[in-house]
């Protein structure tokens, strides 16, 4: 079984703890000059995102969690479970709705994503940052008022509804950013 | 191929700050009749702290180690000279390395023969002033007593009073359960510590973020922490140790005691030290008998501070990092 000693904590490493896998945001070092040395670290505990702050001391260790990120092609979504597939090895994984949770609302089909693997088995999905997706349904376009700056709803082919500015129509092609959910731009074709 | 990172990592600007912090400690001690002396850095000897561990090596098929602190060489210089004497030099510890650590770092350590702890307070304030170190003057505007200002004068405290203020237990008579559910709540995670590192946790976590900025003396440590200073009683009738902690802006700075002189009570802490090592899965460390025999013979009632110089002039700069303040941290950052 392998371990991590806490000296080793870099941000990145994925650990187990209370029996969740963890990855190290940050880990801080604190010692008194005669005493007992601490370390300070943020955890992200991969399975619901929350961080954890959690002090060890300097001589501790932790299991190594098996937890891999991969890019994948999203395949197609049969109505309980996404799928997925390796397109170095064609190996195909399936993943359910807690899995996939709010990437759901920006996979495209053939669209790459990221889906981290624990013990090999989908445990989190995440959309790529930038996704460009149409637009299926949004109130008419408004010519001149670009300079504005109102926005009105606009609900995506994944159906995702996110805001855009007034001027853009129906069928088109947007940028979205999906860490924010906001709209970036027109994509260029 | 990458090139190898050769650049140093403090600006021109910090470590010709440096140099003149140097220049205004010889000043100062020059000045006061402070003699400087040099000490190995390379010891046949390390030391048993329970939580320091040495640098070690082999040299010539003999067992070396770093000094941990020019400790044990200035007291033999006391022992036979008496003289008030510093070390301004570098000390080494493993596994240290952080923002605040580093595994290699500078240490200015002094001894006044026939002072106290207090006496030796007052004098690491009057160093702060000469090599400039600001306590912070408010201005016109601000509410005095407002608790973001720093503090204008040094303050003193004693460990007791800055515990009870940050966390209402008192660290003297708490029970050690009380400690234990105390820092588990700020975090640690579960253990089955003594009573000795729910204090270190809690004093890191609580009390140092709780104190005031400038420059603040933390004095009268519990019993447990009397490393190498005098065991007393406070007024109430706590056992305490003559030992105090300075810290800038909350970073502990030094740390200094009224001297332990007694050869016999110095050999049962250091074999105390190494049952301790020992029950923490650590070696224990051969015992220094050179600075046994110099206590025997007779270390003059002195007190004793050892300052860390890096962590001075990273609070000089306003930097966050000491790999700012060294030509070359390592690993670089």
């Amino acid at each position: 079984m392998a371990t991590y000693s806490i000296n080793e904590f870099r941000a990145g490493i994925k650990v187990l703890l209370d029996g969740d896998p963890c990855s190290i945001v940050e880990n801080e070092f604190v010692k008194p000059g005669k005493g007992q040395a601490f370390n300070r670290v943020r955890l992200k505990n991969l399975k619901n995102g929350r961080v954890w702050e959690r002090t060890f001391r300097a001589s501790e260790t932790l299991e190594a969690a098996d937890v891999a990120e991969k890019n994948m092609q999203y395949l197609y979504n049969d109505g309980e479970y996404w799928h997925f597939m390796e397109p170095d090895t064609f190996e195909q994984h399936q993943a359910d709705e807690i899995v996939v949770g709010d990437a759901a609302q920006w996979l495209r089909d053939q669209d790459t994503c990221i889906v981290t693997l624990y013990n090999g088995s989908p445990l989190v999905v995440t959309a790529a940052n930038h996704v460009e997706l149409e637009i299926v349904e949004t109130d008419p376009g408004l010519k001149g008022d670009t300079a504005q700056g109102g926005t009105k709803p606009a609900t995506l082919s994944t159906g995702a509804v996110i805001k855009v500015p007034l001027f853009i129509n129906q069928g088109e092609v947007v940028r979205v950013d999906t860490r924010t959910g906001e709209y970036l731009c027109r994509a260029k074709d | 191929m990458t090139e190898p990172a050769w650049q140093p990592t403090a600006t021109i600007e910090a470590i010709a700050r440096r140099a003149e912090l140097y220049a205004d400690i010889r000043a100062y001690f020059s000045a006061q009749d402070v003699l400087e002396v040099e000490v190995p850095v390379l010891g046949q000897y390390g030391v048993t702290d329970v939580h320091i561990d040495n640098l070690q090596g082999t040299v010539g098929g003999q067992k070396v180690y770093l000094q941990s602190s020019p400790e044990y060489f200035l007291k033999r210089l006391l022992a036979a000279y008496g003289r008030a004497v510093y070390s301004l030099g570098k000390a080494f510890r493993e596994g240290e390395s952080g923002a605040r650590h580093h595994r290699e770092f500078t240490m200015l350590e002094w001894y006044r023969p026939a002072w106290d702890e207090h006496q030796l307070m007052d004098e690491v304030a009057d160093l702060m002033s000469a090599i400039g170190f600001e306590s912070g003057t408010p201005s016109a505007s601000d509410n005095l007593g407002s608790s973001d200002n720093p503090a204008t004068e040094p303050q003193r405290l004693s460990y007791r009073d800055a515990f009870f203020t940050a966390t209402g237990l008192d660290p003297h008579r708490a029970a050690d359960a009380e400690l234990r559910e105390l820092a588990a709540q700020l975090g640690l995670s579960s253990g089955s510590d003594s009573r000795s590192t729910c204090l270190d946790f809690i004093f890191s976590f609580k009390v140092e973020p709780n104190l005031s900025m400038g420059l603040v003396f933390i004095y009268d440590y519990p019993a447990a922490q009397a490393a190498l200073a005098k065991l007393s009683e406070d007024r109430d009738g706590n056992p305490i140790a003559r030992r105090f902690e300075a810290f800038l802006n909350r970073m502990e700075v030094a740390n200094g005691y009224w001297e332990l002189c007694d050869a016999d009570e110095q050999r049962q802490r250091f074999e105390a030290d190494n049952q301790t090592r020992v029950a923490l899965g650590k070696k224990p460390m051969a015992i220094d008998e050179a600075i046994l025999a110099a206590l025997s013979h007779g270390l003059p009632a002195c007190a004793g501070v050892a300052l860390g110089l890096d962590r001075v002039l990273m609070q000089l700069l306003g930097l966050s990092s000491i790999s700012e303040v060294l030509s070359f941290s390592e690993p670089p950052d």
